[in-house]
């Protein structure tokens, strides 16, 4: 038996002589249907290492990890614990055996006390009283503070994902796996997690680091399992590697580079917000604050911020789904339009992608051609006195379909059967198709393959030089860096002043995104708290 | 081994179109095993049922009649499904409607007031089923009173009404005391289509009504409009659909069709105005709309199917005193049947065997 295993072993570098992997996975294969999520995954964790799990998304790490920790059961293969075959009933099972996991949707309670939802998590043998001593102790000894006493609608989400990670530490697991911490986080909270993370493996534990994030992962693991379509592409050493190689592995292929037109210029200002302020629509919503900004024709300008920070509620003030009582705050080709519907504001030449793609910009269980109606039936000649001409729809999702390599089984199928980045290509093409002379765009590539993620923001980029205004919210740095001309932050629900993006350096950036200003003495304040 | 249901890639259209089908066949085994508990021959009875109903010109004719109403109010409900406004109170709609039209009916009554007086029933009906539907509407945009409370509860308002109505004020004074108004004149009655027949005008009406509602879903956009809303709130709202606006129009619409099968109704088949003109045609009709798919020409189909049922309960009921009681267990078995087989188009069953995971560790 233990022979047969060592020959299975894929990572027989040395670097582990004389202990034996923590946990390992044989065999390991989940099918939803026909559709194989995970296809025969081998993979060894080993104590005092941070292995990180790479790939695109849909590449089956989620459903690995989630086999793993006991929330679904495999449909074949078995996972060995310190050496013996378990088979896990449920994440309490996992978490009393030494696994613990931070997921990416914090499973929270707004209105409990952080203390309250640290209990609700735990088996509860100890008093309240003792919990919350521990829960103190524990945050302070990571570097990880949180007050105990105040209620959770009131933190950030950086705060949020510390309860999560004090919530697993507090059982004292041999092994915790993270699903994309650093993506709700600014660049200076990440920092901090990874000097958690590194003192995690100093005292002797596993974790294991889901991302896609290369530079991050080539930074903080030491060894890294590549998923593509659900089978396992490669394990290796990440710092060996360069970022463009960890990509290819990921992918499958090379990516194709987005070109910038240089000598863009810029027209007329074609989207102004005048000092728009905005109470939220719902409960733990956030206010707009005294919002300004002007966006000429030929330009793009990035909004960057940790999610939740009002991003939603200033789509929804542009887009309209949302109206504001002074038509002046909001201006679009020169007509106050903060009164108008989405209907009309369509009419004026504003086009809108929003974050959600089904649900949100496309209805889910309708056919294509009728989500291009969704949106095309303001301003495209595809209605006539009431009746929808069905050959006008069916010609923009052939267009969209030519324009943006729109990958599909059938010419006309719901929406809700495409990929992710098959859809945001639909999406993105539809709104492009129209001509429109603005462009709102929210995370255009947010959970889009590499190959269409460059598609669409080649998209954007020749938008705007063809005289678009384009505004891109996004969490994703590197996509703004890459593709906008200004970059702004949101905190709170106000805007920051746009920073030119070859002066809008990542420690700026962070600066905004975590609250502070960027005078020189806030500034050092920040980065010590 | 265990079985469970696995949602599927993609619905399943095929599915979608055997659902009801698979759902009748379901509620005819289940009858079969209720007729031999109530110890009749369940052959006999299912005979009684669905086949001799069909033999002859009277039955045949009555089937429509009790279908007219069935699918003009089930069309209406239709839209207020489709668009997730939940209308339970049609029939209160359709009595409403039908004291409304009435009143023309009662007030012109012996003065040979011309032909005007049976179209001005059916528009006044309608408007009344229409308003009376406001109210749960109004209410839900207003105030977020639930729709579904609000307008059952209104049904035993308008049935009160009724009742009140022919008992005190608009009584036959020749009537023997019976709870009733004097029989409709010749031009307060809905025209027959044969000569001493049952079929009248109201069949016709109710066959444009589908027409006219597969057009409106089919190639309008207040159609998409209607569906886009249903399927998808947030995505609609992003097309700049207005969602209240559509709870109130759906609502009117549904309304004034139960109104003008209520009006149809009594001054067609029944004649006058009574207490228990329906036989629970408004609550009926919410099995036609989902057992028709909330398609309009599933909805005639679907009509016609529960209209045979009513029929040949009553065949039953002469033939084989089975009771008639039975005929409302069967639709709300067939209501169950239908919901249930629905999450197949969605999920479809399948066969786990835990132990598989072992043999293949083991090899």
């Amino acid at each position: 038996m233990q022979a047969h295993q060592r020959m299975l072993d894929p990572t027989p570098n040395g670097l582990h002589s004389g202990e034996s992997p923590l946990l390992q996975t044989r065999g390991l294969t989940k099918r939803y249907g026909d559709f194989l999520a995970n296809d025969s995954i081998n993979i060894d964790i080993w104590p005092k290492e941070i292995h990180a799990l790479l790939g695109e998304n849909g590449a089956g790490k989620s459903t690995l990890v989630k086999s793993i920790y006991g929330l679904i059961q495999p449909s074949a293969g078995k996972i060995l614990w310190q050496g013996t075959p378990i088979a896990l009933s449920g994440p309490s099972e996992a978490r009393s055996r030494g696994l613990g996991m931070v997921f990416q949707h914090f499973s929270l309670f707004d209105n409990l006390t952080v203390a309250e939802n640290v209990a609700l998590g735990l088996d509860g043998k100890e008093s309240f009283k003792d919990m919350s001593a521990r829960l103190e102790q524990v945050s302070k000894t990571y570097g990880l503070p949180l007050d105990p006493k105040r209620e959770v609608w009131q933190l950030s989400v950086g705060e949020r994902q510390r309860i999560e990670i004090v919530r697993a530490l507090m059982q004292d697991p041999k092994f915790l796996i993270l699903d994309e911490p650093t993506a709700v986080l600014t660049p200076q909270e990440a920092d901090q997690l990874f000097i958690v993370l590194e003192r995690l493996k100093a005292e002797g534990r596993a974790v294991l680091y889901i991302s896609h994030k290369l530079e991050e992962v080539k930074r903080l693991c030491d060894t890294a399992t590549i998923l593509r379509g659900g089978k396992k592409v490669d394990t290796c050493n990440p710092r060996l590697e360069t970022a463009a190689s960890l990509a290819r592995m990921m992918v499958g292929g090379e990516i194709k580079e987005v070109k910038s037109a240089s000598g863009r210029k810029t027209t007329v200002p074609r989207l102004v917000v005048n000092d728009l302020s905005l109470a939220p629509a719902e409960a733990h919503g956030v206010r707009l604050e005294h919002i300004s900004f002007e966006l000429k024709g030929g330009e793009i300008l990035g909004i960057a911020g940790v999610a939740g920070n009002g991003q939603d509620e200033l789509f929804a003030a542009l887009s309209g789904e949302r109206l504001s009582k002074d038509p002046g705050t909001v201006v679009i080709e020169g007509i106050a339009a903060g009164h108008l519907s989405i209907t009309q504001r369509r009419k004026l030449g504003a086009a809108f992608v929003p974050e959600e793609r089904l649900g949100h910009g496309t209805a889910p269980r309708m056919k294509l051609s009728e989500n291009a109606l969704l949106t095309g039936h303001a301003a495209s000649g595809m209605v006539n006195r009431g009746f929808i001409d069905t050959s006008a729809t069916l010609k923009t999702v052939d267009r969209a379909t030519e324009t943006f390599d729109v990958r599909k089984a059938k010419r006309d199928p719901e929406a809700a059967s495409l990929s992710g980045g098959n859809l945001q290509k639909f999406i993105v093409g539809r709104e492009i198709l129209r001509n429109p002379a603005v462009l709102v765009v929210s995370q255009p590539t947010w959970g889009v393959d590499a190959g269409a993620a460059a598609v669409i923001r080649q998209a954007l980029l020749d938008l705007a030089t063809a005289g678009a205004a384009v505004l891109v919210t996004s969490q994703d740095l590197d996509e703004l860096a890459e593709i906008a001309d200004r970059i702004a932050v949101m905190f709170h629900g106000h805007l920051s002043e746009p920073l030119a993006t070859r002066d809008a350096t990542r420690e700026k950036l962070g600066l905004l995104m975590g609250g502070s200003s960027l005078e020189p003495k806030e500034a050092a304040h920040a980065v010590g708290a | 081994m265990q079985l469970v249901l696995e949602k599927r890639a993609e619905r399943s259209n095929t599915i979608a179109l055997v659902s009801p089908l698979i759902a009748i066949g379901l509620t005819i085994v289940t009858m079969v095993i209720l007729f031999a508990i109530l110890g009749k021959n369940p052959l006999l009875a299912l005979h009684a049922y669905f086949i001799a109903p069909l033999t002859d010109s009277y039955s045949l004719q009555e089937i429509a009649v009790k279908a007219t109403p069935l699918v003009m109010i089930a069309i209406g409900l239709s839209l207020c499904y489709l668009a997730k406004a939940w209308n339970i109170g049609a029939e209160g709609q359709f009595l409403v409607g039908a004291v409304a039209g009435s009143w023309i009916a009662v007030k012109t009554q012996g003065t040979d007031a011309g032909a005007w007086v049976l179209p001005a029933m059916f528009v006044l009906a309608a408007a009344a089923g229409a308003l009376y539907a406001l109210i749960p509407a109004i209410c839900k945009v207003k105030f977020g009173a639930s729709e579904i409370l609000t307008s059952l509860m209104l049904v035993y308002v308008a049935d009160l009404f009724l009742d009140y109505l022919v008992r005190g004020p608009w009584r036959d004074p020749h009537g023997f005391n019976f709870p009733t108004t004097a029989e409709f004149d010749p031009v307060a009655t809905v025209p027959l289509l044969i000569e001493g027949g049952r079929l009248h005008l109201g069949s016709i009406i109710a066959l444009i009504v589908v027409a006219a509602a597969a057009i409106l879903l089919g190639r309008t956009i207040k159609g998409f409009e209607i569906r886009v809303v249903g399927a998808a709130p947030r995505a609609a709202r992003f097309g700049g659909f207005n969602a209240n606006q559509l709870i109130i129009l759906t609502f009117a619409v549904s309304g004034a069709l139960a109104g003008l099968a209520g009006i149809i109704e009594v001054a067609g088949p029944v004649g006058h105005l009574q207490p228990g003109i329906s036989p629970g045609y408004g609550f009926t009709a919410i099995i036609v709309a989902f057992l028709g798919r909330l398609n309009p020409l599933g909805i005639l189909i679907a009509g016609l199917f529960l209209a045979l049922t009513f029929i040949g309960g009553e065949q039953a009921q002469i033939a084989m005193k089975i009771p008639l009681d039975v005929t409302k267990v069967f639709q709300g078995i067939l209501l169950f049947y239908v919901l249930a087989c629905d999450s197949l188009i969605l999920y479809r069953f399948k066969l786990v065997f835990p132990n598989r995971q072992v043999a293949r560790g083991a090899g």
